[in-house]
């Protein structure tokens, strides 16, 4: 398994947990979008499955996590702006990656 | 012929006649080769760091360029692979593993990352989810990107190519060839494969010399070498000394003279001395051919291949196209006959519109007559347009890969109901059309006598029946010299094959690689053969010996074949023979094999 990066260093930090409904869970296609809007934000995001934890702006590490349909996850967020961060993340997820 | 110092010579089967010299094009090498090195000084690991990060920032330099391409072409589907692929290039963890990699194993920049991708990829392999798991593949190709873009080995895009140039592959796919520009494309070379792989089939279709089975030749070569292909004896010669060069020159005109003087015989009779008659036909695949088909001499076509039309598309032919086709075919080939082979896809080519499951044993699996009786709409298009240009001359269909007697129940039921269709349609065919099957399976072969009553002729397909006979997967090039057309097996099927033909009235046509080989005619015109159906390019070497060869002698040597009981006795033997009858023909040196031993 690869070492999974990233750190929370500043705290508080703030949490959410959600639940893949995806019919491929996060693959290559989510995960860029889970990345893509992480790296919006200034803030260090973690995602953890399962005690597993991978950096949210790493696409080959929260691929890694293995995190199938009904997967349950939880976002850390560390930062200024890791309220807006962690309800983009979960509106991203709640809406089913876009996908109707 | 002498190897110089400098030359380098690789030796594989040769399996598209001529020589061609000219620079060498390396199509998409299947995996770079990494060697790993060493570095002593915190001067070259800097370096070796700077070297992935350029090649980093021109890989994804090299991705967004494609990503325009692919929104140009409208493929949405595939432009968030290439934004997933992108963002894989600047994941943090990726270039951090790798960078550490370099300073911390003090190797270069290729290994570490090739190092990476593996490391990644294991760790996919642990996924159980299948949607999951194709993750790998992207990580490999990036991986292979970076390695490419530090090694400053381009891949480069075959389309952009616009002079003259000889292929280098581990092997062309179906999709690969038909990409191709066949106006620049002089010569095939591949690692791979052996005389009836695809690549094979395709350089005897553009009547461009190839070597195949040549193991390493893409590690030997790079974009712009000078390399000799030699078709003939199959002997690439990679960069080339001045002498060489100079010898090689010579060679190839002479070998083109002898070619030219083949052409007498375009107009004679394919008829030997003591008047035995045998037809001459043409294998095509591609229309572009027809010409070839009458300069070549051929009377007629015995084997169309269709194949081609359905593959690198997104959609299916439909049947105005297929019919419009066929048409043209018909009415080039005019006043002599074309059989039509339905559609043979599954096995090694790739049909991209239908999603299949991938098989373990592609070649015994979903194919051809099975596929089409499965996907029937698909095999309705094609029948009903083969039907509609049956009104225009002489056409037969033909149907692979027949393995017994319900799928001839099923092919005639399907093709009466659409006979029946038409008919109500007011669309003219031709009502009494011929139908004609395959005989490439042991089990058609065996029951042959039962066939013979349900069908109007048979077509041996040597390649397949020897393939399927000898357990011999023809693409392997570890077990295609075990390959041989002359095993005691193969000849006693094709003797039983002809026998249960003839004493039901119907005509045999061989349509194999075995047709079109001159060794083998005393064989097949004393096995009564009909018809020899081969790639137009053979038929006058062809029909040159069959002039010179004797019937009577040729049925005497059937009678005592049993006495062989192994295909070398036997090979021994015929080209023993052969060389005797005719020295300039038949020169077996060590390079002139038949078969390839690798």
């Amino acid at each position: 398994m690869v070492k999974r990066q990233g750190n929370l260093t500043k705290s508080p930090e703030k949490i959410k947990e959600c639940i893949i409904k995806h019919e491929w869970g996060i693959h290559l296609r989510t995960a860029g979008l889970f990345v893509k809007t992480a790296k919006k934000y200034t803030a260090d995001i973690m995602v953890e499955k399962d005690g597993m934890e991978a950096d949210g702006k790493s696409i080959i590490a929260i691929t890694t996590l293995n995190a199938g349909k009904n997967a349950t996850i939880k976002i850390k967020a560390c930062g200024e702006d890791a309220e807006q961060a962690l309800t983009d993340l979960e509106r991203l997820i709640e809406n089913n990656f876009e996908e109707p | 012929m002498e190897v110089r110092k400098k030359d380098l010579l690789l030796k594989g089967t040769g399996v598209s006649p001529g020589i061609i010299i000219g620079k060498a094009f390396l199509l998409d090498p299947q995996e770079i080769e990494v060697y790993p090195l060493h570095l002593s000084s915190d001067a070259e690991i800097h370096q070796e760091i700077n070297r992935f990060k350029t090649a980093l920032k021109e890989s994804k330099r090299q991705l967004m360029n494609v990503k325009k391409e692919v929104e140009h072409k409208k493929y949405k589907e595939a432009s968030y692979i290439i934004d997933a692929q992108a963002l894989i290039l600047d994941d943090k963890m990726l270039i951090e593993t790798i960078v550490s990699t370099i300073k911390k194993e003090k190797i270069d920049a290729a290994t570490a990352v090739k190092g990476t991708v593996v490391t990644l990829s294991k760790s996919f392999d642990d996924i159980g989810d299948e949607y999951l798991k194709q993750r790998k593949t992207d990580i490999d190709y990036i991986g292979e990107r970076i390695i490419r873009n530090i090694m400053g080995k381009k891949r480069q895009d075959i389309s952009t190519i616009k002079e003259e140039t000889i292929i280098v592959a581990h092997d062309l796919s179906p999709a690969d060839t038909a990409n191709l520009d066949v106006r620049i494309v002089k010569g095939f070379v591949t690692n791979a494969g052996g005389k009836t792989s695809h690549t094979a089939i395709m350089a005897r279709a553009l009547e461009i010399p190839s070597v195949v089975g040549l193991e390493k030749i893409t590690r030997e070569v790079s974009s712009g070498d000078m390399i000799i292909v030699d078709g003939t004896i199959g002997v690439v010669i990679v960069r080339p000394t001045a002498e060489t060069l100079r010898n090689y020159a010579e060679k190839k005109q002479r070998y083109e003279q002898l070619e030219k003087e083949l052409f007498q015989y375009k107009d004679l009779p394919a008829e030997t001395p003591d008047g035995f008659r045998i037809k001459l036909l043409a294998n095509i695949e591609l229309i572009e051919e027809l010409a070839s088909v009458r300069e070549h001499g051929a009377e007629g076509i015995g084997l169309y291949r269709t194949e081609f039309l359905y593959l690198n598309r997104k959609d299916l032919p439909s049947e105005e196209e297929q019919f419009s086709i066929y048409k043209k075919v018909i009415e080039k080939i005019v006043p002599y006959p074309v059989t039509i082979r339905t559609v043979d896809l599954g096995g090694d080519k790739f049909l991209s519109r239908i999603d299949l499951a991938e098989e373990m044993n592609p070649v015994m699996g979903l194919r051809a007559i099975r596929l089409c009786l499965k996907e029937v709409s698909i095999f309705k298009t094609q029948l009903r347009a083969l039907l509609r240009a049956s009104a225009l001359g002489e056409m037969k269909i033909l149907f692979p890969m027949i393995s017994g007697l319900e799928e001839i129940y099923q092919i005639k039921e399907i093709l009466e109901g659409l006979k029946h269709e038409l008919t109500k349609e007011g669309i003219s065919f031709n009502q009494a059309i011929q139908i004609g099957i395959m005989i490439e399976i042991p089990s058609a072969a065996t029951i042959a006598d039962l066939l013979a009553k349900e069908v109007d002729f048979f077509s041996i397909g040597t390649n397949d029946l020897i393939q399927y006979t000898l357990a011999i997967d023809r693409v392997n090039e570890h077990v295609s010299y075990l390959y041989n057309p002359l095993h005691p097996s193969v000849i006693r099927i094709i003797k039983n094959v002809v026998e249960a033909a003839h004493s039901n009235g119907l005509e045999v046509v061989m349509c194999g690689e075995m047709a079109g080989e001159p060794l083998y005619l005393p064989l097949l015109i004393g096995l009564d053969i009909d018809k020899l159906s081969m790639n137009p390019l053979c038929i006058l070497k062809v029909k040159k010996i069959l002039r010179l060869l004797s019937y009577h002698e040729s049925q005497e040597f059937v009678k005592m074949i049993d006495q062989f009981k192994t295909a070398s006795e036997l090979e021994r033997f015929m080209k023993h023979e052969m060389k005797k009858r005719f020295p300039d023909e038949f020169e077996y040196g060590e390079h002139n094999r038949t078969h390839s031993k690798r």
